[in-house]
């Protein structure tokens, strides 16, 4: 589930309030959103991927509160890490071109 | 019953053809109705491009060169395991378009990964990636997108549907929108089971395509559960082919697998006895490749600081009730209209039967669905309101809503609860393995009893117009989708595609027909003839002339 609203990273763009499609978040009174619906999270990790300064961290449990902080996450490296690896944002090439891609395609069959 | 809507409507529309859901089927729909000429609006319950199944995931796409041999292949390859009914004519239109489709998407700047020889490889396509960009091609269409903006009701009057009501969930604002033709491209049903992206198919699109007087075809085939770690959302079967399963001692849990093994999986967790798995099966130099190809796939696991190959980790199977099932509208002609004059079906909304009988396992045949059948909707939509003329604009429209819709909620939080009640009600039905995977005629019996229950007790409740009645909705829309999946699994007294009866194990060649269903308060359910027996029939030539 969604857990940490980045206010150091955060630059008020309000993306994330639009495309989480269970619109979990309200636009804050500060401009920084807020996750007002917690329990309507699905993770699927669709805001952090949208979120253009990587201030969003959805936990990998879709049925609880893990209870992590921005500092664990800061320390860990985890903020930001979905969108590396998809491949979006500057300068960046999408992962759908990679050739592995093709590879497994060949190989699996997927 | 459902007050006029167009006395409500805080913001009201007209357009020709009005999309519900803004997923593959929609967007494609959206795009293809514009292409004709239509004046388009789409609107989606979440957002046009993060919402739905296909959004979050890869996929890959039934897309087969026009060759006949290998078109042959591919219509067998799921013709057995689907119960021998999908329909030859059918499976061509939808490979013919989903190669046409796919090669657009190409043109229209759709990263494809190259092969050796440099040529884009499009067996696949990425979630995020295409999505996002059908978005922007729906935009440049000139459709209208209006995002968060469930429906809660269809409009119609004598001659058919003609639009839609619902309210805006960030605003509060209700909506109105009067069409021509209406395409439902809401997905399948899910029960809300956190399945990756499908919280927001909680079968809606089947309650208003009913409330219409339209009907459902193979709603038994909804019974798709997924391998999932019990603490993640990431339901991507396909990687557990390389996977062993164990129990927690480390011993092999003899016939699991990710195909004909999931019920054993099942069977385990049913009694009590939690199982594990390890993709421990991929080779070496196939890991990277897998670490690439499916990113979300270990996002879960490297942020718990789990290695899949190498640790064990507790798996459950997560429902995906029909949007990995193949049951859904039915639908009656070419262009997906269903019986309801003005009102079309695509995606996972529509039976799928069509090209897949009564399975599938997502994936490949579903996509190529969606675009194709999105193609042929909004094709079709925007004919149908192109030969209406202007009739359509003077046309006096009525809600269709079983519930009656009211504009204030003021009963505080009791109607929150009592939503949450019935939403645990019907999952206590459809996810336990013992009624909803091995199926028997006392079990669906007793559910259907208890269900009928809980359908007319939210068929009294009053629904407000407001993101809190939304979600009212969505729990009556899965009572009903519960119980036309369970009559019609009572019906089909064998064991086919992944209908699965333990009082009638075997496939019976006597029941190799359709499973139509539909009403209300009363259900009922008839059977329909396949229209074209593939084994006596003559191979169809494939056609060869497909633009590239």
């Amino acid at each position: 589930m969604i857990e940490v609203v980045s206010q150091s990273r955060c630059v008020s763009c309000n993306q994330c309030v639009s495309v989480c499609p269970t619109n979990v978040f309200d636009k804050g009174e500060d401009g920084i959103p807020v996750i007002a619906r917690q329990d309507d999270c699905q993770t699927c990790f669709m805001c952090e991927l949208y979120c253009p300064v990587d201030a969003l961290y959805v936990s990998p449990d879709s049925e609880g509160v893990m209870g992590v902080t921005e500092e664990e996450l800061e320390q860990q490296g985890l903020l930001g890490g979905y969108r590396e690896k998809v491949g979006w944002g500057r300068g960046r090439v999408p992962v759908a071109k990679h050739d592995y891609m093709y590879q497994l395609s060949v190989r699996s069959g997927f | 019953m459902a007050i006029q809507a167009t006395a409500r409507g805080q913001l009201s529309l007209e357009t020709d053809v009005l999309v519900i859901g803004g997923g593959p089927a929609g967007t494609w729909a959206a795009i293809s109705a514009a292409a004709k000429g239509a004046k388009v609006i789409l609107v989606d319950k979440g957002y046009c491009g993060s919402s739905g199944a296909t959004a979050p995931s890869g996929t890959g796409v039934w897309y087969i060169d026009p060759e006949r041999e290998k078109r042959e292949e591919a219509k067998a390859s799921r013709y057995a395991m689907g119960g021998q009914l999908a329909e030859h004519e059918w499976m061509n239109r939808v490979l013919d378009r989903t190669y046409e489709n796919m090669n657009k998407l190409g043109n229209l700047g759709y990263p494809f990964p190259v092969d050796p020889s440099g040529k884009p490889h499009k067996r696949g396509l990425q979630g995020p990636e295409y999505m996002k960009l059908m978005r922007k091609l729906v935009q440049k269409s000139g459709v209208k997108i209006l995002d968060h903006s469930p429906v809660l009701e269809l409009l119609a009057d004598d001659y058919g549907v003609g639009g839609a009501a619902g309210v805006n969930t960030q605003t509060g604002d209700a909506w109105s929108i009067r069409a021509g033709a209406v395409v439902i491209a809401t997905g399948g049903c899910a029960f809300l089971s956190r399945a990756l992206g499908c919280n927001v198919l909680t079968g809606d699109g089947y309650l208003f395509a009913a409330e219409a007087g339209a009907d459902l075809s193979g709603m038994e085939f909804s019974n798709a559960y997924a391998i999932c770690p019990t603490f993640s959302s990431v339901t991507k079967t396909a990687y557990y082919s390389y996977a062993s399963f164990y129990y927690e001692d480390g011993t092999v849990v003899e016939g699991a697998g990710s195909k004909r093994g999931r019920s054993v999986i099942a069977r385990n967790l049913l009694a009590g006895r939690q199982v594990y798995a390890k993709l421990d099966q991929a080779p070496e130099d196939l890991k990277p490749l897998l670490r690439v190809a499916q990113t979300n796939f270990f996002l879960p696991f490297d942020r718990r600081g789990i290695d899949p190959f190498r640790d064990l980790f507790p798996v459950t199977l997560r429902l995906e009730g029909t949007v990995r099932g193949t049951g859904g509208i039915r639908i009656v002609d070419e262009t997906c209209a269903t019986k309801v004059p003005g009102l079309y079906a695509a995606g996972d909304a529509a039976t799928r039967e069509l090209i897949c009988g009564g399975f599938t396992g997502g994936g490949s045949h579903n996509s190529a669905w969606a675009m194709s059948s999105g193609s042929f909707a909004g094709e079709g939509a925007a004919e149908y309101v192109l030969k209406l003329g202007d009739s359509a604009k003077s046309r006096s429209l009525r809600g269709l809503s079983s519930q009656s819709l009211t504009s204030a909620s003021a009963d505080g939080g009791a109607s929150q609860s009592r939503t949450q009640e019935y939403v645990q009600a019907v999952q206590d039905e459809v996810k336990p393995y013992d009624r909803n995977l091995f199926r028997t005629e006392q079990g669906l019996s007793d559910s259907i009893g208890r269900l009928d229950g809980l359908w007319k007790a939210q068929r009294e409740n009053a629904v407000s117009v407001s993101a809190e009645g939304v979600k009212a909705r969505e729990a009556a829309a899965m009572t009903a989708t519960a119980r036309w999946m369970y009559h019609s699994a009572l019906a089909r007294k064998e064991t086919r595609g992944m209908h699965k009866r333990e009082d009638f194990p075997t496939i019976d060649g006597g029941q190799r027909h359709r499973l139509i269903s539909g009403g209300l308060d009363e259900v009922w359910v008839s059977t329909e003839r396949v229209a074209d027996d593939a084994a006596s029939q003559e191979r169809q030539p494939v056609k060869e002339s497909v633009t590239a």
